[in-house]
């Protein structure tokens, strides 16, 4: 363990500056409040707002992008591109003191144009696909406010910001898993992505009482400086804690288990919020925090394994899962392995997983827009065994869904390989022999992920009909739906080749994140072999699923071997939750309410209420007794003052 | 015979107490002399113009520091802050108890003395007008209050409790419908209370004998005195530990930490919803008030032996009520265990051993104090022919019933759930940090975690409302008068604005962070 503290300061960042906003980057806190008003008006305005609630949503998430834009190219005109907007005060107490601040720089630039522009293209989508919901006013009111919350999280500038719209981005996703409420399976979805994201928040908030603590503060600039002057061991502890936040809002292991679940949700929320942006906000926590990370190398180990972990663990679930959507939520899990991987590996690879991310973000959202158009004209079912041929019938979704499977398989050119590739390579730089574990669990994930995405492409558009009776003609989507598929396509095709140099330049001058000037580290293969092994083993992984699953495939479930089985039932992780986590709950629970009676007497309450109305059950309402209640006062009271004079005779303390 | 030295006495000082008191009695007179058509009113406006009259003279009080009438009453930052605290939540609470549109004739019972349900009842409960005794009771037990925080001996703050006491104990049984359940409530809460006073003078006199013997210096509770014989008694310090340990319950008890708590929720459902959330947001700021008062200037000396047993009192409180609020379906009892998770993090605040600790703690109380009042004025909409629909299944679907009001309630319970930008975060942040500044990491890391789990009830109850068709149960929110509009105004008004700019108070509660000695 010494030996490992010792290790630990990898380099110290130096003194980090934000320039003060001024002209036309001043008003940038308009992206947050855009959408936010958005968001406002739809709830307040009711029904008077439905029919013409949603085309208010799309429209200010796009006047959020168009300004995003302008800033972006207001950025780049200048000398300091890390710009700091205070607009007040927000909480000095003492040496305490919490800006209400904005930074607008490299990374929050690429994260705001990332959101604002994928973000309004499933807005847009989003306006066809819940046409015949009642509620659609307010499902974009939500929308809106994710995206508000969204927006802060990444512009804020201290941990306390960040925290504003990490807290925000949570509720909003339980609003909308819980959206079709009537489904006992999404409120339960709901919960789940609630309490497990709760985990990860108690995570970074205590991370964030511990900078007050060691450093004074919370303000970015401030806590960067300030991190060389702190011991290895509480650099280990803050980035563990702010990891363990990470990995609860990016479905990381040991935090996964939310994430296909939240699927339940509307099929654009799964796009925007579990695809394309929520769940980044985990990578874009660790990226943003890269000074806390680098200067400490056995966290970096422990980024490093928990994305390698979770990539496999996504990829191998995700090869045994029949629900569209669940199959790429595994991948998504799987995915952001791979940026939790980069942004582990630190160095040049911080910049590597933040252009996976924007690959990613939108190949995924296409592949997830491409899934919810399939299942509008196949009476939204999501069995991919009861799919099939569906190329004929939808040209245009089989055509964009297309060109999102050869972006994430990695194949050249299409994106996906100018993104996850140098991660590959990253990974194989390491210095020691951990260079040959990552490095071939990256490339066994390469394999595994064209394997599962090729099962789900041929199984879902090729292959003979499998379709049950009820369907008869499947329908291509309307046009408000396909625009935005064929965008997301065209950026699916282009984005990785056209990032992969300039976004790492471009990211350079965010504090930290200049690390791609150093020396390239050799890596323990050839950079060329790498590459070789790599389109190799997409190609054999994709050649198999195609073989496998070109004539079709049973329409029910089949026998299988253990780790087909294990792989079912997400690799048993959720049975681990359960005897770990909801087992002790739940009798933590059952304990409290024995001890408190009154609990017991709210259970009596509830079931009197379920039995009858009327005033003659509030006489049975009666409660519990005087008597218990002076006997419970009078044990706690034993229970203090034996207390106090145990620690008068010095037994406690 | 020597002659006779009166103590000086400040009568400006005091002038809040004094203010609100001689209020009482002249409610008292009212009640006998005023034709009973006009009682509600003239009552309500006597005990509204006595308390912004109090607020008033303790804001011009507000730069004194000193002690006064023979050493009992210390008015200092602490006092003049809490005072202003209650009197002000005061206010709002007798808006809420003045409503009379919400329900004809008012919250309360035209007659204390007929039988509980029989047909007399059941006439007084279409429509009487409610007793107007309420008003000089709630002065009464506002007079108590300010005392209580401001009380610089044990045993005038043992009178303080007891003359805020009473008149809750009374008020808590005058429900208009239910009664049954509101005089079990109160009946309870008068024994339950009758014995935590006795634990609270039994530690009294303990710690009067710790007192004795000290060098040059005579036997007391008055608090200078206590702190001397902290650092220097010869006596057993059994006495001091014992003492303590029951001062310690009998203040617990008030503010409803567990295992203290077991009243709460009987007493929360019970009482009629304006007087649940007087006691939720008053009385809290007193019990707290005297917490601070007793553990900051009295037991300093002895910080390192009681936080420890504090702080894991503190720690079941929180859990007791976060995991609690997680099984009720009753709205009312839903908010007692919310309070009570709450005064677990208000004890956070109380054994952070800086002066951040005890400005965060106000803060909290203040922040807290006007949330809950808001909440319950929310309750006291949402009824039936048959009174108020406490009973969550009965909120299923409200949001789409009556949206705004669904939405101030959500907003309310956002910010009991903590959410940034509410008061609910930069109270329990103001507390926390101080908490974590004065190295009582693991009361913070106890709060956070227990804090995350008592947000899953808010949110439930939020998703409910929204997220739920509405039942035929379920029923609509009535029109507020506008006493109760102008007090879920403020409450609403200022969860918001101490949670986007809390400086301000902020820097209040700082400056007025010292105790006098």
């Amino acid at each position: 363990m010494m030996e490992i503290l010792a290790k630990a300061p990898v380099e110290p960042v130096g003194d980090v500056t934000y320039a003060t906003a001024e002209g036309l980057l001043g008003s940038v806190w308009l992206l947050v409040a855009i959408p936010l008003v958005s968001a406002a008006i739809l709830l307040l305005l009711g029904r008077r707002a439905d029919r013409w609630g949603h085309w208010l949503g799309v429209a200010s998430v796009g006047v959020a992008f168009l300004l995003g834009l302008t800033y972006f190219f207001q950025l780049r005109g200048l000398e300091n591109r890390s710009v700091e907007l205070s607009l007040w005060d927000f909480i000095a107490v003492g040496e305490l003191r919490v800006d209400f601040g904005l930074l607008f720089d490299p990374l929050a630039a690429v994260f705001v144009l990332l959101i604002t522009g994928v973000g309004s293209l499933i807005h847009l989508y989003a306006v066809e696909y819940m046409a015949h919901d009642p509620g659609r006013r307010r499902f974009f009111a939500y929308f809106n406010l994710f995206v508000a919350a969204m927006l802060l999280l990444v512009l804020g500038n201290n941990y306390v910001m960040l925290f504003f719209g990490w807290e925000g981005v949570g509720l909003a996703s339980y609003l909308l898993i819980s959206f079709w409420y009537v489904r006992p399976a999404a409120a339960t979805a709901g919960k789940k992505a609630f309490l497990m994201n709760r985990v990860g928040d108690a995570g970074l908030l205590i991370g964030i009482f511990i900078m007050f603590a060691t450093l004074g503060t919370t303000q970015y600039d401030e806590v960067f400086t300030g991190v060389g002057s702190l011991t290895a061991t509480t650099v280990l502890l803050l980035g563990l804690l702010l990891l363990l936040g990470a990995a609860g809002k990016s479905g990381q292991f040991p935090l996964q288990a939310w994430l296909p679940d939240a699927m339940e949700g509307p099929t654009p929320v799964s796009a925007l919020i579990h695809a394309a942006t929520m769940v980044t906000a985990g990578v874009y926590l660790i990226a943003r925090s890269n000074p806390i990370f680098s200067a400490n190398s056995t966290l970096q180990l422990v980024v490093v394994s928990v994305g390698a972990l979770t990539l496999l663990l996504g990829a191998i679930i995700g090869m045994a899962k029949d629900d569209i959507k669940r199959v790429l939520a595994w991948s998504t899990v799987s995915q952001i392995g791979y940026m939790f991987l980069g942004v582990g590996l630190g160095g040049a690879a911080y910049a590597l997983a933040i252009v996976h991310l924007l690959a990613h973000g939108f190949f995924k959202a296409n592949m997830f827009l491409g899934a919810g158009s399939v299942m509008h004209g196949m009476k939204d079912q999501v069995d991919i065994r009861r799919f099939g041929g569906l190329a004929k019938y939808m040209k245009i979704t089989w055509l964009t869904f297309m060109a999102g499977w050869l972006a994430i398989i990695g194949l050249p050119p299409f994106s996906g390989f100018f993104s996850k590739e140098p991660i590959i390579v990253a990974a194989f730089e390491r210095d020691d022999w951990t260079a040959w574990l990552f490095g071939m669990a990256a490339l066994l994930g390469a394999g595994l992920t064209a394997f599962y995405m090729t099962r789900l492409f041929v199984l879902t558009f090729h292959g003979p009909a499998r379709w049950t009776e009820e369907i008869d003609h499947p329908h291509e989507s309307p046009k408000l739906m396909t625009i935005p598929l064929i965008l997301l396509a065209v950026g699916s095709i282009g984005a990785g080749a056209l990032m992969v140099g300039p976004v790492p330049e471009w990211l350079e001058a965010t504090a930290g994140l200049g690390g791609g000037s150093e020396a390239a580290h050799e890596t323990v293969l050839s950079h060329l072999a790498i590459t070789i092994l790599s389109i190799g083993v997409t190609v054999i992984g994709a050649g198999l699923a195609w073989f496998l699953f070109r004539r079709g495939t049973a329409t029910e479930p089949q026998p299988a071997g253990v780790l087909v089985t294990a792989a079912r039932k997400n690799l048993y992780t959720d049975a681990v939750n359960e005897t770990v986590f909801e087992k002790p709950g739940i009798f933590l629970t059952r304990a409290l309410v024995y001890l408190d009676n009154r609990g017991i007497d709210g259970l009596v309450n509830a079931l009197a209420a379920g039995v009858g109305g009327g005033s003659g059950r509030l006489r049975r309402l009666q409660t519990g007794f005087v008597r218990s209640y002076a006997t419970s006062i009078l044990a706690g009271a034993l229970l203090v003052v034996a207390a106090f004079l145990a620690v008068e005779a010095g037994w406690l303390v | 015979m020597s002659e006779l030295k009166l103590p000086s006495i400040d009568y400006a000082a005091l002038a809040p107490t004094l203010i609100l008191l001689g209020a009482a009695l002249v409610g008292v007179l009212v009640e006998a002399f005023v034709p009973r058509r006009r009682r509600h009113v003239v009552q309500l406006a006597v005990a509204l113009l006595a308390v912004l009259g109090a607020l008033t003279m303790v804001v011009l009080n507000a730069n004194d520091r000193l002690i006064t009438i023979g050493g009992a009453i210390a008015i200092d930052g602490p006092a003049l802050f809490l005072q202003g605290a209650i009197l002000v939540l005061a206010a709002m609470a007798l808006l809420l108890i003045g409503e009379r549109t919400v329900e004809r004739g008012g919250a309360f019972v035209a007659q204390a003395a007929v039988t509980a349900e029989s047909a007399d009842d059941r006439r007084q409960a279409e429509g009487a007008p409610g007793a107007t005794e309420v008003y000089p009771l709630t002065s009464f037990a506002v007079g108590g209050m300010l005392i209580f925080v401001a009380a610089n001996d044990l045993l005038t703050m043992f009178i303080a409790l007891e003359v805020l006491s009473l008149p809750l104990y009374l008020l808590c049984a005058l429900a208009r419908r239910r009664r049954l359940l509101s005089q079990e409530a109160a009946m309870k809460y008068f024994l339950l209370g009758a014995y935590a006073s006795a634990f609270f003078l039994f530690g009294v006199a303990l710690v009067y004998g710790f007192t004795a013997g000290i060098p040059g210096r005579a036997a007391g509770v008055d608090f200078a005195t206590i702190h001397a014989a902290v650092a220097e008694s010869p006596s057993s310090s059994v006495l001091l530990f014992g003492g303590m340990a029951m001062i310690a319950i009998g203040l617990l008890f008030k503010a409803g930490a567990a295992p203290f708590h077991v009243w709460t929720p009987d007493v929360y459902q019970g009482a009629p919803t304006p007087i649940t959330g007087f006691m939720a947001a008053c009385t809290k700021v007193a019990a707290f008030g005297a917490l601070l008062r007793v553990f900051h200037v009295a037991f300093e000396g002895a910080r390192w032996d009681f936080t420890p047993v504090l702080g894991t009192v503190a720690v079941l409180t929180m859990l007791v009520g976060a995991v609690l609020a997680v099984t009720q379906t009753d709205i009312k009892r839903l908010l007692a265990y919310s309070s009570i998770a709450n005064a677990g993090y208000l004890l956070v605040g109380v054994l952070a051993p800086t002066s951040d600790g005890v400005s965060g703690t106000m803060f909290y109380l203040v922040a807290y104090g006007f949330s809950v009042l808001a909440a319950f004025a929310v309750v006291t909409l949402v009824r039936d022919a048959d009174g108020e629909a406490t009973h969550l299944s009965r909120w299923a679907g409200l949001g789409q019933r009556s949206p705004f009001y669904a939405g101030l309630f959500t907003f309310i319970l956002l910010a009991f759930a903590g959410i940034p930008l509410t008061s609910g975060f930069t109270s329990k942040f103001a507390v926390f940090s101080a908490a974590f500044d004065g190295g009582q990491g693991w009361l913070v890391i106890a709060g956070v975690l227990t804090s995350m789990v008592l947000a899953f009830p808010y949110l439930r109850v939020v998703v409910l409302m929204w997220l739920s068709e509405p039942g035929e149960s379920t029923p609509a929110v009535v029109m507020p008068g506008w006493l109760t509009s102008a007090a879920l105004t403020i409450g609403v008004v200022a969860t918001l604005v101490l949670g986007v700019f809390p400086q301000p108070l902020l820097d209040l509660a700082a400056g007025a962070a010292e105790f006098v000695r």
